[in-house]
């Protein structure tokens, strides 16, 4: 059976442990939750990369896997995430659980402490990270900004998010941009880690075969040195609860053979602390979250208008997005189709097998994501972000009882707010 | 059933060969919600050239992957819709050497795994769904022909090899899957998808007995006769060509270098060399090499390099990979560390944490039903058990390895492939 315990270790410090014999691998990780801003996202984002290069113990990278080969081959990865308004910065894990050691030693210990080592003992010179670790990470984190134009489909969708919301946080991308990047400099990085260490929300979070008051005690031990006479804040997350009357349409150009449309709506202010959330999860659903959607059966299978369409819900925020792949000259025709789709959703035109096949879908992802130690991670962190406590059983429970009436009145709600579209280079 | 234990990984497998030749493999996992469905056939985008009846047979590049997309429709509609109505997220893929298709549910599972085995071997197309496909898969190449990591792959392929049909994409052209109509693919179908070409596999809280039974009721009761392949000539250890550069709109150069090795023999030489392989490739480029810390300091490479060993009926290579400023210059520290491995030989220490860290790697990837069965589906194929890796992984020493590297990785065998920025864009 699995058990989940979260227990504030000292203030603005959480831990939430998963206890569960399921899985080969024990999985943590630790993020530090703070306020996402345009000003601050790379200098965060950049702040995991550098500390991962080297502690005062492990002082290279060479020294810091040879240190996780010993550990069985565990892995240590930052990691820089995006939940509602807040940037999560931190590190996850994944190590072979002690019951698989090939001698049957513990390395649970070792594993945790490698962790926090990266986090609160970096290999440092004169209060600052190494000279070469800051321009090794600083370039790479440029690089990876400049990266994501390879991918088009992230790419449309980030970029539609960005000018949607460019009022608003949420606009910001969780790298932040190529010229805030630009302008961090090496003393500025090792300020903004100390600023953040002391400020910013902690979540501990481990799932494996050891029991909760074992990880306790190990956390208390690794994560000590933490500052405990200070304020820790969670960030809120702003929502907006209208779209302007006339949506914003955007078209840009760039050298690909297949155009990109995105379409962001507004919620009307519904978000995962409503009472409304299930039916809003499952009129994504039935609209372009999953392979029995209005969108995958008629834009793309039936009409042959797409290679793909889908819909996703940025559950905080209240926006629902819509990423689609097309044929340049097709973009009108695509757009209204979309449009004409999430119409017959208003006007109730949900068949039986729509409704049912929806729900059981996102009945079955809840549920699956139950033996994912990865997923398991991702989805409590936003539950901790959010500061909700509910479980995977009991959100698939509501869905359960969402009514199409109920559908249908979500649907009503949402509001067009951005078009965006990617099309190639003329001529 | 045949039940075997392997108690230090902690998995039970059951085993059994149906009447009509169909082998089934059965893990049981108590504690899960989901299970997984595995259904697979010997025939990939390679198998182009066979021999059915006496008759040699030439289908144009893309044909099983083409298939694989058409045998979804049933007579009743689609498939693919129904799984999904019941829950389940279904999908298929295409490799070089195998396509599989399964599904993953909490729910129906007895009902769901009765669709796909019956869809799966009981063809339905018609003249005008397969013209239909064509669009679709027309808009799946363009989306791939647009994406760089596989432009600097397909590209390796064609400068590795100068036979061997692992050149041609797995999807074929636009051109090459206009040639194909309904016949081809009833044709395909009956060349390779009879259940003594065929493997079933399955994990997840479930009666083992119960897996037989619905497989032998839904099943074909015929073997079949399984179609005769043909890869071209011989392949020589030389590669075609030793350079392959292409310009498209990428921030950073990207590269693959890859080094041909023998083709994979059946059985247990078949794992032990993909064993090897992956050891080497460790040895020789992980993180914790001093070769990985000294091109990660020149910022040569960054954190999205990655490496391994491939290995397909009548070919087998290692390939290293991902952002460069200067690929050449990696090519060449490459070639001198394996030069200097030559005269030295591989540090003591460094081989027992990196055998170490890669047992436990492979222990925790067992935590994915997926890993699981597919690599019990593509060890079937070539003549092993997958769990049984753990005896083969203990009797490989640091010569084996040292010596593999010394034949694999020289200028001969050796292709490097580049996608570098076009002029005037971003970089």
């Amino acid at each position: 059976m699995t058990q989940v315990t979260r227990q504030e270790l000292w203030p603005g410090v959480w831990l939430r442990t998963i206890h569960t014999h399921k899985f080969k691998s024990s999985y943590m990780s630790v993020t530090l939750l703070t306020e996402l801003k345009q000003e601050t996202a790379s200098e965060n984002a950049l702040i995991p990369y550098v500390l991962r290069r080297g502690t005062k113990k492990h002082p290279d990278l060479e020294a810091v896997s040879a240190a996780l080969d010993e550990l069985y081959g565990g892995a240590i990865e930052p990691v820089v995430r995006k939940k509602g308004e807040t940037q999560c910065i931190g590190f996850v894990g994944s190590f072979l659980d002690d019951a698989y050691t090939l001698n049957g030693e513990s390395i649970l210990e070792q594993a945790m402490g490698l962790i926090g080592e990266l986090l609160l003992e970096p290999c440092q010179q004169d209060g600052e990270f190494l000279t070469s670790y800051f321009e090794g990470e600083k370039r790479n984190l440029i690089d990876k900004i400049r990266s994501q134009m390879n991918d088009k489909r992230y790419y449309a969708v980030n970029r539609m998010t960005q000018l949607m919301c460019q009022q608003e946080a949420f606009g910001v991308d969780k790298l932040g941009s190529e010229q805030t990047a630009e302008t961090i400099s090496q003393k500025g990085l090792f300020a903004a880690y100390e600023r953040l260490l002391d400020t910013a929300a902690v979540e501990l979070y481990y799932c494996g075969s050891a029991p909760h008051h074992q990880v306790e005690q190990i956390a208390r031990t690794v994560f000590a040195q933490l500052n405990r006479n200070t304020q820790r804040i969670q960030p809120d997350c702003d929502v907006r609860i209208h779209a302007p009357v006339e949506p914003q349409r955007i078209q840009e150009q760039m050298e690909v053979s297949q155009g990109k449309l995105a379409m962001g709506f507004r919620t009307g202010g519904m978000t995962c602390w409503e009472e409304e959330y299930p039916a809003l999860l499952l009129c994504n659903a039935i609209f372009g979250g999953s392979t029995m959607s209005k969108l995958f059966l008629n834009v793309r299978e039936k009409l042959s208008l797409c290679y793909y369409a889908s819909s996703t819900l940025e559950k905080m925020k209240g926006i629902l997005l819509v990423s689609s792949g097309i044929e340049f000259e097709k973009y009108e025709q695509a757009k209204s189709e979309i449009l004409a789709q999430l119409r017959a959703i208003c006007a109730g035109e949900i068949e039986d097998w729509e409704l049912e096949g929806a729900r059981r879908t996102l009945v079955g992802t809840y549920l699956a994501a139950l033996d994912s130690q990865n997923q398991l991670e991702e989805y409590w962190l936003g539950q901790s972000v959010a500061g909700l406590e509910e479980n995977l059983n009991e959100i698939a429970n509501r869905v359960e009882q969402v009514t199409k009436e109920q559908v249908v009145a979500v649907a009503q709600k949402l509001e067009l707010d951005t078009i965006y579209f990617l099309q190639g280079m003329e001529g | 059933m045949e039940k075997q234990d392997f108690t230090r990984l902690g998995e039970r497998m059951y085993t059994t060969i149906l009447n009509n030749g169909l082998p089934v493999y059965v893990f049981p996992k108590p504690d899960f919600q989901k299970k997984y469905a595995f259904f697979a056939t010997n025939y990939g985008g390679m198998d182009m050239r066979f021999c059915l009846d006496g008759t040699w047979h030439d289908t144009p590049a893309g044909v099983a992957h083409y298939l694989e997309h058409k045998m979804f429709d049933t007579k009743e509609g689609n498939a693919l819709q129904q799984l999904a109505q019941n829950g389940a997220s279904p999908n298929a893929f295409t490799s070089n050497g195998i396509t599989g298709y399964y599904f993953e549910t909490t729910q129906k599972f007895e009902e769901n795994l009765s669709i796909l085995l019956s869809f799966v071997s009981i063809p339905y197309f018609t003249e005008e769904s397969v013209a239909k496909e064509q669009g679709i898969i027309g808009q799946e190449i363009g989306m791939i022909e647009d994406n760089p990591d596989w432009r600097v792959f397909n590209n390796l392929m064609k400068g590795l090899y100068q036979y061997h049909p692992i050149r041609k994409s797995v999807a074929g052209s636009k051109e090459s899957i206009a040639q194909i109509t309904a016949q081809t693919l009833y044709e395909c179908h009956q060349a390779f998808y009879c259940p003594a070409n065929m493997v079933l596999c399955v994990a997840g809280d479930v009666e083992p007995e119960q897996i037989v039974e619905i497989a032998e009721r839904v099943l074909p009761k015929e073997a079949g006769v399984v179609a005769q392949k043909d890869y071209g000539l011989a392949e020589g250890n030389t590669v075609a060509q030793r350079e392959y550069t292409e310009k498209m709109e990428v921030s950073a150069p990207m590269f693959q270098i890859g080094f041909k090795g023998d083709a994979p023999k059946h059985g247990e030489q078949g794992m032990r060399q993909e064993l090897m392989g992956d050891l080497a490739c460790e040895v020789l480029l992980g993180n914790s090499t001093p070769l990985y810390a000294r091109l990660y300091e020149q910022g040569l490479i960054n954190r999205n390099f990655s490496y391994g060993y491939y290995g397909v009926n009548g070919a087998a290579f290692l390939v290293a990979g991902g952002e460069s400023k200067d690929p050449r210059a990696v090519q060449r520290e490459i070639f001198s560390e394996t030069e200097r491995i030559a005269r030295e030989g591989v540090e003591q220490s460094l081989w027992e944490r990196i055998k170490k860290g890669v047992y436990g790697n492979k222990v925790r990837s067992l935590n994915s039903f997926e890993n699981l069965c597919i690599g019990q589906a593509q060890s079937f194929f070539m003549g092993t058990n997958f769990l049984e890796f753990p005896q083969v992984y203990e009797s490989i020493q640091k010569e084996d390895v040292e010596q593999l590297l010394q034949t694999w990785v020289q200028p001969e065998r050796t292709t490097l492939s580049m996608i570098v920025p076009m002029e005037g864009s971003g970089a």
